[in-house]
């Protein structure tokens, strides 16, 4: 199988392969589609004058579901939302939060933010802690990403969507059982709970 | 530096809800503003003035007059994909005071005559807009969206849409592509979105922090906000700031305040015995200044004459234990990763600068190459459809134009450590 999600142009194109249609018109047959999937999309679809613009909440909510955009989930999104899977896998492989390549749907997204804030107090080094302790853990899905608009907290990391920081490598041991563990990561450096840095702000 | 109107008691427990909110006099100027005709209001915005504070600090007065009048139906887009490197105002301001968002971006929508608008939230911001979610079912059940709004002729309705992680869907083409559910691939301009933008229809594109404004603009009054800050750069701007500082975060400031009391008085400037060798004034895309342009006023105007731009208001400061190259390595890394791909320009001349960066760090470049690299980001400037290559481009031009000796140094010091002639040379000596 040709990898799906790659990026580069270093793949042949598989040209044995049928031209995906919609599936369940013009003949082509329909993919099952769980049911509280179908209702996630068809509700994101009636929110827009143009239904194709829910694409995006599709995928994701597909995502969710499957772990990452594989496939079978684009096909159970084009059949609900009625395009080509080919179109929905132009969408996913433009987004950095629209995974290409296999993830476990069980496993916890852990987003380190490597770009300028961040690296200028040691987000390298704390990208590289994680990744080393994470190791191979099938529970852990770590990756850099680029500025993640926490620069306050910096050097700082996103668990499914929980910003914490500022960060310290020896903070690393701790996180990861945190989340290995489905306990509140870090609770005293999460984001929400820090006050604004303006004095004037006071409330 | 006495003005605070977005962050006034931002840390009052339960802001984010309608009640206290409203206790504090939320919703009032949208009361007022529904009172008043939407020509009114415009008028308002036009006195005050108000530069957007998304990055390109248009007029928001002039942007919303530009929309077509009549009968069609016309959209309103908040811009809230916030990506620019360093900043982090608007995450603060949804988190917080999500109802202010609401209410000035309904407000906006009456003097524009839109009737559908949509909230573009980046989606690492999902805690935001969760909250954003929250607030908008509050203001729904008290009447503040949708069907004729508090018993007036206006009715609105609002959908927070979250993205998937790419920084070009802040570019406003960008933007509307990925809301129609497709890549994010910026439009040729013009038609401009106030003519043809979402679904081919006329559509305005404002900030959070912009439509944030919007209800003090119209409780005070268009001229009466227009007395704050200097006359081309009207009121109070969100400053991110974050590096080498030792109080990062966001501070309110008026603009035209010295920059020297934004990095060192309120954030309290680098660490002990570090000086600054370089910031960025507005985001990583916007050419650095360096230690010695600290007391340029910070405002727009200022900025542009100083040959740099105020941006989103991100200052990152980068003290002098930082090499240059890692810092415009770091820059450029960045929008390698984030350029569409659409104009080669853009596509091709980001991958070169990280490649020659990359060759001078590893000791393998000549002196030739910095002038090539340099006249790369000047083929790049102006020849694409958006200015991501641009906002490459005009940074590392700068970082190339003011520390040029220290890249040579670098060079040289790195050719010399590689090279076995310069470890020959190294052993004579």
């Amino acid at each position: 199988m040709n990898a799906v999600g790659s990026r580069g142009w270093d793949v042949p194109a598989d040209l044995e392969k049928n031209p995906a249609t919609i599936p369940g018109v013009g003949g082509s047959p329909s993919v099952p589609v769980p049911e509280d999937l179908r209702k996630e999309i068809e509700a994101h679809m009636a929110l827009y004058p143009d239904t194709r613009s829910a694409a995006l909440p599709a995928l994701a909510a597909a995502q969710r579901l499957h772990g990452w955009c594989s496939p079978e989930a684009i096909d159970q999104v084009a059949c609900v939302m009625g395009v080509t899977p080919a179109s929905l896998d132009a969408v996913a492989t433009f987004y950095d939060m629209l995974y290409t390549e296999p993830v476990s749907p069980q496993a916890h997204s852990v987003y380190v933010c490597t770009n300028i804030s961040c690296s200028l107090r040691g987000a390298d080094e704390l990208y590289a802690a994680i990744s080393e302790q994470a190791g191979d853990d099938e529970a852990l899905d770590v990756r850099p990403f680029e500025c993640l608009g926490a620069c306050d907290i910096a050097p700082m990391a996103s668990v499914d969507g929980v910003y914490v920081g500022p960060l310290t490598v020896d903070d690393v041991p701790k996180l990861l059982d945190d989340i290995r563990a489905g306990r509140e990561v870090l609770p005293d450096k999460q984001l929400v709970r820090r006050p604004c840095a303006d004095p004037k702000a006071g409330a | 530096m006495t003005e605070t109107l977005l962050f006034d008691r931002i840390d009052e427990p339960g802001l984010n809800t309608l009640a206290v909110y409203e206790a504090r006099g939320g919703y009032q100027a949208l009361r007022k503003a529904l009172k008043m005709t939407p020509e009114e209001v415009l008028g308002e915005l036009e006195a005050s003035n108000l530069r957007g504070r998304g990055g390109a600090g248009f007029q928001m007065g002039k942007k919303v007059s530009f929309l077509p009048h009549g009968a069609i139906e016309k959209y309103l887009v908040c811009n809230a994909d916030e990506s620019e490197p360093g900043t982090f105002k608007d995450r603060e301001l949804m988190q917080k005071t999500p109802h202010l968002l609401i209410e000035g971006l309904v407000i906006a929508s009456y003097a524009a005559g839109a009737s559908r608008s949509f909230i573009y939230i980046r989606g690492e911001y999902s805690q935001q807009a969760d909250i954003l979610d929250e607030a908008l079912r509050e203001a729904r059940d008290a009447g503040y969206v949708g069907e004729r709004i508090l018993g007036s002729e206006h009715s609105l309705s609002l959908v927070v849409h979250r993205g998937a992680g790419a920084y070009i869907c802040g570019e406003e083409t960008g933007l509307l592509d990925s809301l129609e559910g497709k890549r994010g691939n910026p439009r040729l301009k013009p038609p401009f979105p106030a003519n043809q933008g979402l679904y081919q229809g006329p559509t305005l594109i404002n900030n959070v922090e912009t439509l944030s404004t919007v209800p003090a603009i119209v409780r005070m009054g268009g001229a009466e906000y227009a007395k704050i800050g200097t006359e081309q750069s009207t009121g109070t701007k969100l400053v991110s700031v974050s590096g080498h500082v030792q109080r990062p975060g966001n501070y309110e400031i008026e603009l035209g305040v010295p920059s020297r009391e934004i990095i060192y008085g309120l954030a309290g400037g680098p660490p002990e015995g570090r000086k600054v060798k370089c910031w960025f004034p507005g985001g990583s895309s916007a050419p650095v200044l360096t230690g010695e342009d600290l007391d340029i006023p910070y405002d727009f105007e200022s900025m542009a004459k100083a040959g740099t731009m105020l941006g989103s208001g991100a200052i990152i400061v980068v003290d002098d234990s930082t090499p240059i190259l890692d810092v415009a390595l770091k820059t450029a890394k960045f929008y390698r990763h984030e350029s569409c791909g659409k104009c080669t320009p853009c596509r091709e001349g980001t991958n070169w600068t990280v490649k020659m960066l990359e060759r001078i760090d590893r000791g393998e470049a000549t002196p030739m190459d910095l002038e090539i690299m340099a006249s790369v980001q000047e083929h790049i400037i102006g020849h694409c459809l958006c200015v991501l290559g641009d906002a490459m481009a005009m940074p590392i031009g700068s970082m190339i134009a003011k520390f040029k000796d220290e890249f040579e140094a670098h060079m040289e010091a790195r050719r010399t450590e590689s090279s076995p002639a310069g470890e020959l040379a190294g052993a004579a000596a």
